[in-house]
């Protein structure tokens, strides 16, 4: 392998930034959304409760999704329109979920008492819009874009997958910051939502070969094959593991937390196992990093701001995460 | 309908629904550091109180203001794309880095300070948290500075250069600082402060009215007199220059403002009239004689081009016409109101209990007067630099989606109730937090300050 100029190289370092910042928001919104709809089955205290536990982190949570989108934006227009356009009607809508989801976050404590209930169902009905059209880009996006009657079944299915997944998320979040009955329901929510999840990443795994040529080869050539089947043989260790914990009793004492923080390693991976099915690709078998990407020139200009910032923005997220850890604060009436 | 057009009309939704709550943050930042230093120099223990009353209120005020700006800017970025796919592709090189700069500012400050802003009072020191508050303002600050420099570029570009028919960037100074640039951003800080001091005379005037915290409420009704007072022949002088600078950059946009068909010399301002874009004429006219080219020209005799020297190239005029004209009279209001009602303030003797009620009234009226001026402003530099997306260089109409037609009609349609639903809560619970202030969470205020914004978190109003 010839080693690379640095201007090949930074549309490399550019899909990986935006790809990390697109799994950071799949992961801290999941949980966020994942709990938005959850909260259809909770009280009305637990569900103070259950905002209070995401409300200091949903804003910034919410920030990297414009930073995913903005680095495809600027940093690979061509993928941005091609993807975008594609996705026109699901994009809309997922906008309108957040935005209903982001605006009830704060009306539903600012407004008159007797209104919280109608925020509440539009809090749950935000995220579940988001979450279900999330799902569905996923499963175009995957895809490829294809025609035909499989492909809208396959988009269909990961439609209902990554909801389950961002509930069995939001569930496990709750296992791990809440105590009490809340945290009992929590553990039972989990339960229910592991089966679609599991089903949902075996679905994924096994079509992207099939529906690609390229990944295909990629996955089931010997002798990569045997270093890259760790990926999947580890996240399926994992997801057995959040199974089993889920049905002892350690998960409602000094491991709670685990749960919570297997399932980030398996999205973690799945998002490994997709970026070397997906490799060099943006849109596969249509547009490669290199065809996609702005000129070298704007792209170091990009850079720099996102040298300074990025840092900042990491070690930020970190402190305010260790500011509010622990048990979620019980709401106070007085 | 066509394509072009309803992508358009969509985007002018969600730019328009945008911008309201920017508008309002810009200067609300700045305005809570003010309160924030009148609590901690004021030395009367309720003076102290007042200040912290009217920080604590108006810090919701910012938060909800904040999180609908966030929500209708996730909107946009992607609106970008859904909706003009050809622009990034043919400008992606320039208009990328100022978006990303936009977007790294936005987001360090939010995943920074707002949090500590909003919740941290209690977590970290005086200092700290006088600091956060600080560079929340700064930050949104930086915001406008960065996506105004963009903006400005698309109507005055330089400092690029095309090669295979793409853009290339040849000085990002020249880029930045690009001919208009520094107009529009003075022009839309100082619509920020007028906004901004609008919302503060209005909503304490509507607090003194219902006689809820009038304490705290004359306080910040003087604020926004004075900051309306002053910003106000501020903003005048600004869009003076501002126009003289359209005048010379996008001569057409003037003529599109101004009413003028045929190129003239001692051209008259139009008072009214009904352009016609189809005959090429105005009807109607009321005219001040020489009026047009003594402003742009400071010369009675000054010669003022034409739209017909523009042929297809020069913006629909009717809505740049009155647009212009709607902003104009709102600014002249706003100079007025404010300053009236800071002379009656005086002569009362600085006492807002003896001020007439229907000056209250007034005042309540007035609360989105810098709403209304701040659109119809942002409508005239759009639609007036139309036909095109980047002036004189790219056409709207070349960089749109191919999306059909009835999947924009649809989404428009959904965007468009949301919003005006959104719009209407937003203005409701601000109306609910006004007349609440003192009967929510002030009860303990004077036993236990310290106590105070730990249950505010616990609440979650701050979220």
């Amino acid at each position: 392998m010839t080693s690379m100029s640095f201007d090949e190289l930074l549309p490399l370092i550019f899909i990986g930034l935006m790809g990390v910042s697109l799994l950071v928001y799949v992961v801290s919104d999941g949980y966020d959304l994942g709990v938005g709809m959850l909260m259809h089955r909770a009280t009305p205290e637990e569900r103070d409760t259950m905002v209070a536990s995401i409300g200091p982190f949903w804003d910034a949570n919410e920030t990297w999704l414009v930073l995913g989108v903005g680095l495809l934006l600027v940093a690979f227009p061509k993928a941005h329109g091609l993807v975008l356009s594609e996705l026109y009607l699901p994009t809309a809508l997922m906008l309108v979920g957040l935005i209903l989801r982001g605006a009830a976050f704060d009306f539903r404590v600012k407004a008159k008492a007797d209104r919280k209930a109608m925020w509440d169902r539009l809090f749950i009905a935000g995220s579940m819009l988001a979450s279900v059209c999330q799902g569905w880009m996923l499963g175009r996006y995957i895809s490829g874009f294809g025609e035909g009657w499989n492909y809208p079944i396959f988009a269909g299915a990961i439609a209902v997958a990554l909801p389950m997944a961002y509930a069995l998320l939001g569930a496990t979040w709750l296992v791990m910051k809440t105590d009490g009955a809340l945290q009992h329901k929590a553990v039972e929510w989990s339960k229910i939502a592991w089966p679609p999840m599991v089903l949902g990443l075996i679905l994924i795994s096994m079509a992207t070969p099939w529906i690609s040529e390229t990944v295909r080869e990629r996955w089931f050539t010997l002798p990569a094959m045997i270093a890259v089947a760790s990926i999947p043989v580890t996240a399926g260790i994992a997801l057995v593991t959040v199974r089993v914990l889920l049905g002892s009793p350690t998960v409602r004492g000094g491991l709670c937390w685990l749960p919570f923080a297997l399932l980030v390693l398996v999205f973690f991976l799945s998002f490994l196992g997709l970026s070397y099915s997906i490799y060099p690709f943006v849109v596969i078998d249509r547009l490669t990093v290199w065809e996609a990407a702005s000129s070298p020139d704007s792209l170091k200009v990009i850079l720099i701001g996102v040298c300074v910032t990025l840092p900042v923005i990491v070690a930020y997220t970190a402190f305010s995460y260790r500011v509010f850890r622990g048990k979620t604060i019980e709401l106070d009436y007085a | 309908m066509d394509a072009v057009f309803l992508a358009r009309m969509q985007f002018a939704a969600n730019i328009t629904f945008h911008i309201l709550f920017p508008s309002i943050s810009i200067a609300l930042g700045w305005v809570l550091l003010f309160f924030r230093l009148k609590h901690l120099r004021a030395t009367d223990p309720q003076q102290k109180l007042d200040w912290l009353r009217a920080y604590r209120l108006w810090t919701k005020v910012f938060a909800l203001t904040f999180a609908l700006g966030v929500v209708s800017g996730v909107t946009m970025s992607f609106q970008f794309g859904t909706n003009w796919p050809g622009y990034m592709e043919r400008v992606g090189n320039i208009a990328g880095p100022l978006l990303s700069y936009e977007v790294l500012t936005a987001f360090f400050l939010e995943a920074g300070f707002l949090g500590v802003m909003l919740f941290g009072h209690r977590r970290v020191g005086e200092m700290v948290h006088l600091g956060a508050t600080f560079l929340v303002a700064f930050g949104t600050l930086m915001s406008a500075f960065w996506i105004l420099a963009l903006n400005s570029w698309m109507q005055t570009p330089a400092g690029y250069e095309i090669v295979n028919g793409q853009f290339h960037a040849r000085s990002w100074l020249e880029i930045i600082f690009n001919p208009s640039f520094p107009y529009r951003l003075l022009h839309m800080v100082l619509a920020s402060a007028l906004t901004c001091a609008f919302l503060l005379i209005g909503i304490s005037a509507w607090q003194l009215l219902k006689g809820v915290a009038t304490d705290s409420a004359s306080r910040v009704l003087r604020t926004g007199l004075v900051f309306a007072a002053l910003a106000a022949p501020a903003q005048m002088m600004a869009g003076d220059l501002h126009g003289l600078n359209t005048l010379q950059y996008q001569p057409q946009k003037i003529a599109a403002m101004e009413g003028i068909w045929e190129t003239t010399r001692g051209a008259s301002l139009l008072l009214f009239a009904i352009p016609d874009d189809a005959a090429r004429t105005n009807h109607f006219e009321v005219a001040v004689p020489k009026l047009a080219s003594l402003i742009l020209r400071h010369d009675a005799d000054g010669e003022l081009k034409g739209l017909n020297e523009f042929p297809s190239a020069h913006p629909p005029v009717f809505a740049v016409f009155w647009c212009f004209r709607i902003m104009v009279g709102m600014g002249i209001l706003m100079l007025l109101v404010s300053w009236v009602g800071l002379w009656r303030h005086w002569r009362d003797g600085r006492e807002f209990a003896r001020m007439p009620r229907p000056m209250l009234w007034l005042f309540a009226g007035m609360t989105f007067a810098g709403w209304v001026a701040t659109i119809a402003g942002w409508y005239v530099t759009e639609i007036g630099r139309q036909p095109f997306i980047v002036a004189g260089l790219i056409r709207t109409s070349d960089v749109a989606s191919r999306v059909p037609s009835s999947s924009i009609a649809v989404t428009f349609a959904i965007y468009v109730a949301v919003y005006l639903a959104l719009l209407v809560a937003y203005v409701g619970v601000l109306k609910y937090m006004a007349e609440t202030a003192d009967k929510k969470s002030y009860a303990n205020v004077s036993v236990s300050p310290a106590g105070e914004p730990q249950q505010y978190q616990r609440r979650g109003e701050f979220a």
